[in-house]
């Protein structure tokens, strides 16, 4: 029982994580209708820059002006580059995203280097908060969690009762309709877009140094991140949040109960293949088919329920 | 008889230049670099069945030319062990099609029932289950490893064993103008036809009394076939197939052979994908910096000329269709602006390359040479020189650019007012 609430812990950490690149990606998607292919490169130079930044002053001052920088880069992305390819319809600028993730992951190379670069917990936050029943819960992993719950009810509160938050609304469900009403359309996505790429820039600041800054770093979570938005259905900030931790808990629980094919096998008193072609189907772990997990149930979403879980349009 | 020369004349050149290639060159570095050219014209033509006349992005077509690869290279072992029936290696490539060709309908079943961005994402999700399972089921796939073969498992037709390279270059020289052959006829055919109006518009194709998701699924189908094809020319001709070829990245390659080479004419993937392989296998030994060029190349071709270099072409045919001459005003204003366009090209491959130096901290390198220049990248001098040059260049593109749209312009209207002849 309480490694299984330890492993939940894990996995709603995980999952808050994931919810924190998602919410900006669904946020972009449903204003703007593009799929930002580079949302996770986001993530990735929130991260190098936040082990900049604590290189020269401290993490705190990381924690905020790194996602700054990310935003104005974004910002500065879509002004200059996804406006111009926006009249060539949405694949044109999916692929534009695209281009985007691979030439900003050999920038980081060129920058940085192609090894990982030393972003690490700072000292005040390194310890134990408390140790129950053998497990110790680290002061680190406690704040990752308040961190990203506070961003939660910040960004929910910001788009329910601003005004800012009710033009960008109704931007997401009619666009035409705002600009008539004298709103500059193009720099609400600009901003929008910038804003969503500071959501991951924060992501990558508190989660960098624990999963790891290196320039892989955005392609392993990159797709995962498409996962939780089309599971929980796209433009739905509850979709992505409820996909976001069942992806986090799903794959880390997978992980931590570390079940076998082969045992079922067993218990249906059927006999295990230990030589053929096929022998490896009887060997299949649930932490080996961890990292597929989510891809299955994204296929398996869009062929039963395209719209998402709690998605309101087709994808 | 003349529309019979203009229409054969090209397959019969292009034969001819097959043919006549390996006498050119025939270093056995060109003769793998030509042979892999030549798979990966099937690979990208078979892409851009789905991309640019099916209008379906996908990123994840590795998956049908890796996983045909794979079973190539357990069919010759399974063949040498003598398991199965033997078939000659001649034919193999059809039994790598066959597999594409089974995935392709089985996961394009699926896959193909909607368009646009969901068809991207569910393409991306398999090519990431795909790529997973390589990784888990190690007696198929022998994870990060691959597995191996050997071609030469008997003699055939007039003694070829496919031992030497130069015989494996014609082989896969024939299946590429096969291959090309078919896939161009099949752009004529009312499928063909038809698959381009469901790229269109989907919906009108469906008030016509078509199923728009059953031609998806058919042009996927084919698709994955002569992909399937080029995966076992691939196992051939390597005789290694790993995991990297069902990746993501293999499926992000060949996107950029198709788009940055044009998708809206058939010879854009032929030339996309002999300019990037080429590129790629020449430059990798010299540059650590090649996957940006190819991003930003990437990014140019979306932003600025969106039909690829196919297009670049294509936007001059209706003057040259008129008269030739009318092409000659155009030269000095596109040699202004190619110039322009050069300097400011390399000024900006300087700096990157001197940056790539510095920050490389596993260079075993002690000297950056820069086109034939040794550089210091710890010095001022070539900073300020690349500098300079990338933004003088910068410049004289800004300024160059509108003589040149406009020679275009002038040549168009001239060419429209002319009769034809």
């Amino acid at each position: 029982m309480e490694s299984f609430i330890f492993a939940m812990f894990n996995g709603v950490l995980y999952g808050m994580l994931l919810f924190l690149l998602a919410s900006g990606l669904t946020l972009i998607f449903s204003m703007m209708g593009v799929l930002n292919f580079a949302h996770a490169s986001f993530f990735m130079l929130g991260a190098y820059f936040a082990y900049q930044i604590s290189e020269g002053l401290n993490f705190w001052a990381a924690l905020i002006v790194a996602p700054v920088i990310v935003g104005l880069v974004g910002a500065g992305i879509e002004r200059w580059g996804l406006r111009p390819v926006h009249r060539y319809g949405h694949v044109a600028e999916l692929l534009f995203t695209f281009g985007v993730a691979y030439v900003i992951e050999e920038l980081v190379q060129m920058i940085w280097g192609r090894v990982p670069v030393p972003y690490e917990i700072p000292d005040v936050m390194a310890g134990a908060l408390f140790t129950w029943q053998g497990f110790d819960y680290s002061i680190y992993r406690v704040f990752m969690l308040v961190v990203s719950v506070a961003i939660f009810v910040a960004l929910f509160a910001l788009l329910t009762y601003t005004r800012i938050g009710l033009i960008i609304r109704a931007a997401v469900s009619d666009p035409i309709h705002v600009a008539t009403l004298g709103h500059d359309i193009p720099r609400i996505f600009m901003w929008t877009f910038g804003f969503g790429c500071a959501l991951a820039g924060v992501a990558g600041v508190v989660g960098g140094n624990v999963l790891g800054t290196e320039p892989a770093m955005a392609i392993q979570l990159g797709p995962i991140v498409f996962v939780v938005i089309v599971i929980g259905g796209l433009g739905s900030l509850g979709g992505a949040l409820v996909a976001a931790l069942l992806i986090g808990i799903v794959t880390r629980l997978a992980i931590f109960y570390d079940y076998g094919v082969g045992s079922l096998i067993l218990a249906l008193g059927l006999e295990i293949d230990t030589a053929g072609m096929l022998r490896d189907f009887t060997r299949i772990t649930t932490a080996q088919v961890a990292p597929v997990l989510p891809y299955l149930m994204l296929v398996l979403m869009l062929i039963f329920k395209p719209r998402g879980l709690f998605g309101t349009r087709d994808v | 008889m003349n529309m019979l020369v203009g229409r054969l004349g090209p397959w019969i050149g292009g034969a001819i230049v097959l043919i006549a290639l390996p006498y050119v060159f025939s270093s056995g570095f060109a003769l793998t670099l030509m042979s892999q050219i030549g798979l990966l014209i099937v690979f990208a033509l078979a892409y851009n069945m789905l991309l640019g006349q099916g209008g379906m992005l996908s990123f994840g077509h590795a998956v049908y030319f890796g996983l045909a690869g794979y079973f190539t290279i357990h069919y010759l072992n399974f063949i040498y062990e003598e398991e199965v029936p033997y078939i000659p290696v001649t034919l193999i490539p059809l039994l790598g099609g066959l597999v594409g060709l089974f995935f392709g309908i089985l996961i394009g079943y699926v896959s193909t029932r909607r368009a646009g961005t969901t068809f991207a994402m569910i393409s991306l999700g398999f090519g990431e289950m795909v790529t997973a399972l390589t990784l888990v089921l190690v007696a198929i796939f022998n994870g990060e490893d691959g597995i191996q073969t050997d071609r030469v498992i008997g003699e055939e037709l007039f003694g070829v064993t496919y031992g030497p390279n130069i015989e494996v270059y014609y082989l896969i020289a024939g299946w590429c103008l096969l291959c090309t052959l078919a896939m161009f006829l099949l752009t004529r055919t009312p499928f063909g036809r038809i698959s381009n109006a469901v790229r269109d518009n989907a919906e009108r194709v469906e008030f016509i009394g078509y199923s728009s998701q059953r031609i998806r699924w058919l042009a996927f189908s084919l698709s994955s076939f002569f992909a399937g094809i080029a995966g076992a020319l691939h196992a051939v001709n390597i005789e290694h197939v790993g995991f990297e070829q069902v990746s993501v990245l293999q499926s992000g390659l060949v996107l950029f052979m198709v788009y940055i080479g044009g998708t809206g004419s058939f010879v854009g993937p032929i030339i996309g994908a002999t300019l990037l392989y080429f590129l790629q296998s020449t430059l990798t030994g010299v540059t650590e910096a090649w996957v940006l060029y190819l991003g930003v190349m990437f990014v140019a071709v979306i932003m600025f000329f969106p039909g690829g270099l196919a297009g670049l072409i294509t936007m001059h045919q209706p003057i040259w269709r008129v008269h030739s001459r009318l092409l000659a005003p155009l030269l000095i204003p596109y040699a202004r602006f190619f110039a322009a366009l050069v300097a400011s090209v390399l000024g900006c491959i300087g700096l990157i390359e001197m940056l790539y130096f510095r920050s490389s901290r596993l260079s075993t390198e002690t000297e950056l040479i820069i086109f034939g220049i040794e550089s210091d990248p710890f010095s001022a001098v070539p900073w300020v020189v690349f500098t300079g040059i990338a933004v003088a260049g910068g410049f004289a593109v800004r300024k160059t650019l509108p003589s040149a749209v406009s020679a275009w312009n002038t040549a168009i209207a001239d060419a429209r007012a002319l009769p034809r002849g």
